[in-house]
């Protein structure tokens, strides 16, 4: 099976061809050139190297989010385009998913996060060995780092903790929490691949429905939070 | 042999509409979606931007298959892909930009980026062939423009507002008198009404100039509502809203018929959303009619946000040669410009 894989969730851009477990072609770019401008080149260009029209292409799999709101919804919006015009399947990932899977072979806690600004992140942890998840430790969402680090020490004060992130802003406050127990991956395992995006949707098995499919913000745009405040103040 | 109809996908996401349609040889209007978000929009009084985005994302695909099955045509049976690039809000627009760019990659079609404005003039040749030299009046939410056309994609700005678009002073009128968003058409309903107006100034500048100034309308208004309100008597909405279109509507029209007698036109077009307002559309056909000037404006419908319009320009751009590539980007304050291939 062909799969197109689209990863556009925050600065870097990622695009992937694969047959079923093989990659082969896979595109990585951090030029700052915004997704808008490259990505659909991007994705005509790895389509080219691997030999494959449009119309070979036989799956579709995307980072769905969280991470930068236009970056993902390019994504999203291209994947979603290709999906249902070529009618083939969807399958949307997590890009917190995606930069865990780089580190799937350590073993300990996996801490993928992307800075989302004022000390706050998109974060998700699990309980990793031997390639397999033993258990969710930190579920999807947006909190601050400091709500990170609590949760993680309540479920483990022994495990190593792996941080898979393109910022190393909180390196330090990650180092005073963990001590010894912390451990930075290199910048070249927190690059969010597309084809990590590729074999996650493999994994994951279930499509998705193509018309309805919209990305993971894991958060409420700020007009719609403050026009709840304001309906429950006015109850 | 009969001549094979050349067929335009068109679609347009630059701010609150997300609308696809097929246009046939630029003319014929085959299929036309349009998935308004004023409901979703309407508690915020206006459209946020990223809200905007969001629903955009939502209903792409939804709209695009619509217009295809609404126009009873397979991808294979299209030209091309019209889009539009710019202006607009930027979130909005890359929506519509990357969901062409992939229906275009995947079937095989080139892509054109279409300005808005370019679209609303266009809209014109959905129900009458345009005659040049011809003279644009462009109005709406973030436009008040007069355009000079010698001939097809040929664009010359000889005014344009100087502070607030007239759409723009509407809707904030609008809020002044509680009128719900989008307030434009409730302004125009209550100045239908017979009655008295408040008189509101005009602003003319220059006795020369085709530009145009709503601020200090604007401002005029919220002066005489706080003051009636400090007296503590009561608004009359409809005498201030029919002193507001007047004023308006006077400037649109008087700028409008001096510039298409100036340039000697064969034509005079209205495009826009605020070009759906009856008060203007009934004045520009008095005015032109005695100026012996003929008057095309499109059906309401096709004067706000619509896909049809893009594919019409698009036809046309597309049988001068014009196509954009995959790294078409949003262009949110996109400058009107001739066409080139």
């Amino acid at each position: 099976m062909i799969w197109l894989g689209i990863e556009t969730s925050s600065m870097p851009l990622s695009i992937a061809v694969m047959r079923d477990e093989e990659v082969l072609v896979e595109l990585n770019e951090a030029m700052h050139i915004t997704h808008s401008q490259r990505a659909m080149s991007a994705i005509d260009e790895v389509c080219r190297l691997a030999q494959i029209q449009p119309k070979e292409i036989e799956a579709i799999a995307v980072s769905e989010g969280p991470g930068s709101y236009t970056g993902v919804r390019i994504g999203v919006t291209l994947a979603k385009t290709l999906a249902w015009t070529l009618n083939i399947p969807l399958v949307g990932v997590s890009s917190l998913q995606v930069l865990a899977r780089n580190t799937m072979y350590a073993d300990g806690i996996v801490f993928s996060y992307i800075d989302a600004r004022r000390g706050a992140v998109y974060g998700g942890a699990f309980h990793i060995q031997a390639g397999e998840v033993i258990s969710p430790v930190l579920e999807e969402q947006h909190l601050s780092m400091e709500q990170c680090i609590q949760q993680i020490q309540s479920y483990s004060q022994e495990l190593k903790i792996f941080t898979v992130s393109a910022s190393d802003a909180f390196d330090e406050v990650l180092r005073e929490a963990f001590g010894e127990r912390f451990y930075p991956v290199e910048k070249v395992f927190s690059v969010p691949r597309a084809s990590q995006v590729i074999r996650l949707a493999q994994e994951k098995m279930s499509t998705t429905s193509v018309h309805t499919f919209v990305p993971e913000y894991l958060r409420m745009t700020e007009a719609e939070t403050n026009w709840l405040k304001e309906q429950k103040s006015n109850e | 042999m009969k001549k094979q109809p050349i067929y335009i996908l068109g679609i347009e996401t630059s701010c609150d509409e997300t609308a696809a349609a097929v246009i046939k040889d630029g003319t014929e209007i085959v299929s036309n979606v349009v998935a308004s978000q004023i409901e979703n929009q309407r508690r915020f009084g206006g459209v946020v931007p990223e809200v905007a985005s969001r629903l955009h994302v939502e209903q792409i695909t939804l709209v695009i298959e619509e217009a295809l099955q609404q126009a009873n045509l397979q991808p294979s049976d299209l030209h091309a892909v019209a889009v539009t690039e710019g202006p607009g809000l930027v979130g909005a627009l890359l929506i519509g930009i990357n969901a062409a760019k992939a229906f275009a990659w995947a079937n095989g079609l080139p892509i054109i980026g279409v300005h808005h404005i370019a679209g609303h003039i266009y809209a014109n040749q959905l129900v009458t062939e345009m005659k040049f030299p011809l003279m644009a009046l462009i109005v709406s939410g973030g436009h008040t423009e007069l355009i000079y056309m010698e001939e097809h994609g040929k664009f010359e700005k000889i005014g344009e507002t100087r502070d607030d678009a007239a759409g723009e002073a509407y809707d904030k009128v609008a809020r002044v008198l509680s009128l719900p968003y989008p307030g434009g058409p409730h302004i125009d309903r209550l100045a239908q009404i017979e009655g008295e107006a408040v008189d509101f100034p005009r602003a003319w500048l220059e006795k020369e100039s085709y530009d145009f100034s709503f601020s200090g309308l604007k401002s005029a208004v919220i002066n005489y509502s706080h003051n009636v309100k400090q007296r503590g008597e009561q608004l009359n909405p409809e005498a201030v809203a029919r002193g507001f279109q007047q004023s308006v509507v006077d400037v649109l029209t008087e700028r409008t018929v001096r510039a298409a007698k100036e340039y000697d036109v064969k034509q005079v077009i209205a495009a826009g959303g605020v070009s759906a307002n009856q008060g203007l559309r009934h004045a520009l056909q008095k005015e032109l009619a005695a100026a012996n000037i003929e008057f095309s404006v499109p059906p309401i419908q096709y004067c706000t946000d619509n896909a049809a319009m893009i594919g019409a320009a698009g036809y046309e751009m597309y049988r001068k040669g014009c196509r954009s590539d995959w790294t078409m980007n949003g262009e949110p304050g996109k400058a009107l410009t001739s066409w080139n291939n």
